[in-house]
C-alpha cells in the first residue's frame, strides 16, 4: 500500500468521530442542517473508503490490506488495526445500512430528540473499530464505545417503553461487558498477551494444566458476544429493544447483532481453528446447536408476533441463529454460504425496520393485537364492507406492497431476491462437506432452515394481508421521496446480489478461505514485525 | 493474600449477582456496581500477585523482569474502570427517567400483581 492509502486504514475510526466531535463543538442541537450535511458525507464518504480498502484486500496476497501500527510500535507490544476480507466486507456493510438509516432519518426521525446525529457518528466509530481491531482488549474499548452510543440511540424520542425497554437492553449489555472483561483477563493470565495474532500463534503451545482455564476463558468471552448476537437463551431482551427502538436506529440495530457474530466468526476461527492443537474446534457443537435453537425460538417468535415490529426483531434472531449455526458446522464453503447470508440478510432486515414504520403510519395503534384476538376468537367483523372491489390501489400503496413482498422474499428466502440464493447456498454447502459424511446435524439444519423460512413466511403473509388488504378504510400514509428511497435502495443491493451471486460467492469463498487458514493474517501482523523473541513473554 | 484477595472476589460478584436479579431498579445498578468492583479486582489478580515491586522499570536499564509487576493489567484496570463508571453514571440517567415516567422503581416499568 502506498502512503496515503495506508492512512486510509485508519479512516473508518477517525471519520465519524471528527465529525461528532465537530457537531458537538458546532453548538449540537441549534443547527441540525449543519449536523445532518456532515453526517450525510461522513456516512457516504465511509462507502467510499470502504469499497477502496474492500478492493485492495480482495487484490492483496492472503486477503490482508494491511497493518495499521497505532504509533509505529511492533504488533505484539502495541495495538494494530488490521484490514483484510472479512474486515473491509463488514465495514462497507455497515456504512450502506448507515447511510440508508440516516437518509430515512432525515425526512422526520433526527427532530424528535437531541444529539441523534452525534451519537450516530459514534455508534458508526465504535461499529467500524471492533471491524477493524486487531487487539482484543481494544475490541472491548470499540464495543463500550458503539454500546454507550446505541444506550443513546435506543432511547432517541422518549417515552415510557422505549425507557423501560432501553433500561433492560442497557442492563443485559453492561452485564455481559463485564462477562468480557473476564474473558479477556483469563486469556490474558494463561497467555500473557492481548494481541490476537500473537494469541492465535500462542494457543497451541499452552501447557495441558493451563488449557482449561484457557478453555474456560475463551468461553466466558464467547458468552459476551453471544448476549450480543442474541443466541437463545441469551436473546430475551433483544425484541423488546429491537421493536421498541426509533425505526433508522432499530434498522442500523440489525447491524449490531452481526458485530457479536463477526468477533464470534473470527475469534473462534483464528484461536481454535485446525492449527490449534489440543483446543482445535472447542465449541463448536455448542454453536451449531445453539444457533439452531435461536432459529427455532425465532421462527415461532415470528409467528406469535402480533405487531411488525417485534416480527422483524425475531427475524433478526433467526438470521443470527442461522448464521451461527453455520459457523459451527465448521466447513469453509458452509461459512462462505453463512457470509454471503448475513449480508443479505441485514440488508433486508434494514430495510423491513424502515418499511415497517411507513406502512404503519396509516394505521391505528393497536390494531394488529385486535385483528389478532378476533381471529383467535373466530368472530368476523365488518364483512358487510367486500363491495369495496375494484378500488384503485394508490401509488403509494403499491410502492410500499412491492417493497413489503421483497424484504418477505429476502427474510424467508424464496426467489427471486438473493435470500434465495444464499439459503440455497447454505444447504448445498452444508449437505455436501468436505473430508466428512453428511452428520445428522447436518439433516437438522437443513430442517430447522427450510421450517423457518416457512414460519418466516406465513408470518410474513399474515403481517402483510392485515397491512395491505384487509383494511378497506385506512389512510393512505404520508410517504416522502427520501423515505421510501432507502428501502428501495437496500432491496436494490439484494437484486444486484442476486445477479452477480456468482463473483460476490467467490469472494465469499476466498474470505471464508482465509478465515480458516489464518497464517496470512498472523503472518501480516506478526511477520513484519522485527521478531524480538528476548522481550516476549513466555506462556506462564 | 491470595485467600483474601479470592474471597473479597468472591464475596463482591456473589452480592452483585444477587442485586442485579433483584426487581428494583436501585438494586441492579448498586449489583452492577459491585459486580464491576469484582471484575476489577479479577484482572489484577490476573496479572500476579506481586507485593513491593514497581510496574515500571527503573531508569537506566532493563533489569530482571521478575522483580516487576506486570503494567499491563493495571492498563487494563484503569480503562476498565472508566469505562465502567462512565456507564454506569448513564444507567443512573436512565433509571431517573424511567422512574419519572412510570412512577414506579419497577425493572419492568410497573408492579407486579400479587
Amino acid at each position: 500500500m502506498s502512503l496515503p492509502l495506508d492512512h486510509l486504514m485508519i479512516a473508518p475510526v477517525l471519520l465519524p468521530l471528527l465529525a461528532g466531535a465537530v457537531m458537538l463543538a458546532l453548538g449540537g442541537e441549534r443547527r441540525l442542517a449543519v449536523n445532518a450535511t456532515f453526517s450525510v458525507v461522513s456516512t457516504v464518504a465511509l462507502v467510499a473508503i470502504s469499497i477502496v480498502l474492500l478492493r485492495t484486500a480482495h487484490a492483496a496476497p492472503g486477503g490482508v490490506a494491511g497493518v495499521y501500527r497505532l504509533g509505529d510500535w511492533p504488533a505484539p507490544f502495541a495495538i494494530v488495526l488490521v484490514v483484510d476480507r472479512l474486515a473491509a466486507l463488514m465495514v462497507l456493510l455497515s456504512s450502506l445500512l448507515a447511510t440508508a438509516a440516516l437518509v430515512f432519518s432525515l425526512a422526520r426521525w433526527h427532530r424528535v430528540g437531541v444529539y441523534f446525529h452525534p451519537l450516530f457518528q459514534f455508534l458508526l466509530m465504535g461499529i467500524n473499530g471492533a471491524f477493524l481491531t486487531g487487539d482484543l482488549f481494544n475490541l472491548f474499548v470499540f464495543f463500550e464505545v458503539l454500546l454507550a452510543a446505541s444506550y443513546g440511540l435506543v432511547l432517541h424520542g422518549s417515552g415510557s417503553a422505549r425507557v423501560t425497554a432501553g433500561m433492560h437492553y442497557i442492563v443485559v449489555n453492561l452485564a455481559a461487558s463485564l462477562l468480557f472483561l473476564i474473558g479477556v483477563s483469563l486469556i490474558y493470565g494463561v497467555t500473557g498477551t492481548l494481541n490476537m495474532a500473537d494469541l492465535a500463534a500462542r494457543i497451541p503451545a499452552v501447557p495441558a494444566g493451563s488449557r482449561a482455564l484457557l478453555e474456560a476463558g475463551a468461553g466466558i468471552l464467547g458468552i459476551a458476544f453471544l448476549v450480543k448476537a442474541g443466541m437463545w437463551p441469551l436473546c430475551f431482551w433483544l425484541p423488546g429493544a429491537y421493536s421498541a427502538a426509533p425505526p433508522p436506529v432499530a434498522s442500523v440495530f440489525a447491524i449490531l447483532t452481526k458485530v457479536g457474530i463477526y468477533v464470534v466468526l473470527r475469534l473462534w476461527l483464528l484461536f481454535f481453528g485446525d492449527a490449534a492443537g489440543a483446543s482445535a474446534h472447542v465449541g463448536g457443537e455448542w454453536l451449531l446447536i445453539g444457533g439452531m435453537a435461536t432459529v427455532t425460538f425465532g421462527a415461532i417468535g415470528c409467528m406469535a408476533s402480533q405487531d411488525m415490529a417485534r416480527l422483524a426483531a425475531f427475524s433478526v434472531l433467526v438470521s443470527s441463529g442461522t448464521i451461527l449455526a453455520a459457523i459451527g458446522i465448521g466447513q469453509p464453503g458452509v461459512t462462505a454460504a453463512a457470509l454471503f447470508y448475513l449480508v443479505t440478510s441485514t440488508l433486508g432486515l434494514g430495510a423491513f425496520f424502515l418499511l415497517i414504520e411507513l406502512v404503519e403510519r396509516g394505521r391505528e395503534p393497536g390494531a394488529d393485537v385486535l385483528a389478532v384476538t378476533r381471529e383467535a376468537y373466530g368472530e368476523e367483523g365488518e364483512l358487510d364492507e367486500t363491495d369495496e372491489v375494484g378500488v384503485a390501489i394508490p401509488a403509494t400503496m403499491s410502492i410500499l406492497g412491492l417493497a413489503f413482498i421483497g424484504c418477505a422474499a429476502i427474510i424467508s428466502g424464496l426467489p427471486p431476491l438473493s435470500g434465495f440464493v444464499a439459503k440455497f447456498a447454505l444447504l448445498t454447502a452444508a449437505l455436501n462437506p468436505q473430508g466428512r459424511a453428511v452428520s445428522i446435524f447436518d439433516w437438522l439444519f437443513l430442517f430447522v432452515l427450510i421450517m423457518s423460512g416457512l414460519a418466516a413466511l406465513i408470518a410474513m403473509t399474515r403481517a402483510g394481508i392485515r397491512a395491505f388488504w384487509a383494511a378497506p378504510d385506512r389512510v393512505v400514509p404520508r410517504v416522502r421521496v427520501i423515505e421510501i428511497a432507502p428501502v428501495v435502495l437496500l432491496l436494490l443491493f439484494c437484486a444486484v446480489k442476486t445477479v452477480e451471486a456468482g463473483p460476490i460467492m467467490r469472494f465469499m469463498q476466498a474470505t471464508a478461505q482465509s478465515l480458516h487458514a489464518p497464517q496470512a493474517y498472523i503472518r501480516g501482523v506478526l511477520g513484519a514485525a522485527g521478531e524480538r523473541p528476548s522481550l516476549r513473554r513466555g506462556a506462564t | 493474600m491470595e485467600l483474601v484477595l479470592a474471597i473479597g472476589i468472591g464475596v463482591f460478584a456473589g452480592s452483585g449477582v444477587w442485586l442485579i436479579l433483584r426487581p428494583r431498579t436501585f438494586q441492579v445498578i448498586i449489583g452492577l456496581s459491585l459486580l464491576s468492583y469484582a471484575v476489577n479486582l479479577f484482572i489484577v489478580a490476573m496479572g500476579r500477585l506481586k507485593t513491593d515491586a514497581a510496574p515500571i522499570l527503573a531508569a537506566g536499564g532493563i533489569g530482571d523482569p521478575a522483580r516487576f509487576a506486570d503494567p499491563l493489567p493495571q492498563a487494563l484496570v484503569l480503562t476498565a474502570i472508566v469505562i465502567g463508571f462512565a456507564t454506569t453514571a448513564l444507567f443512573l440517567v436512565v433509571l431517573l427517567a424511567s422512574r419519572g415516567l412510570t412512577g414506579t422503581d419497577h425493572v419492568d416499568g410497573r408492579e407486579t400483581e400479587r
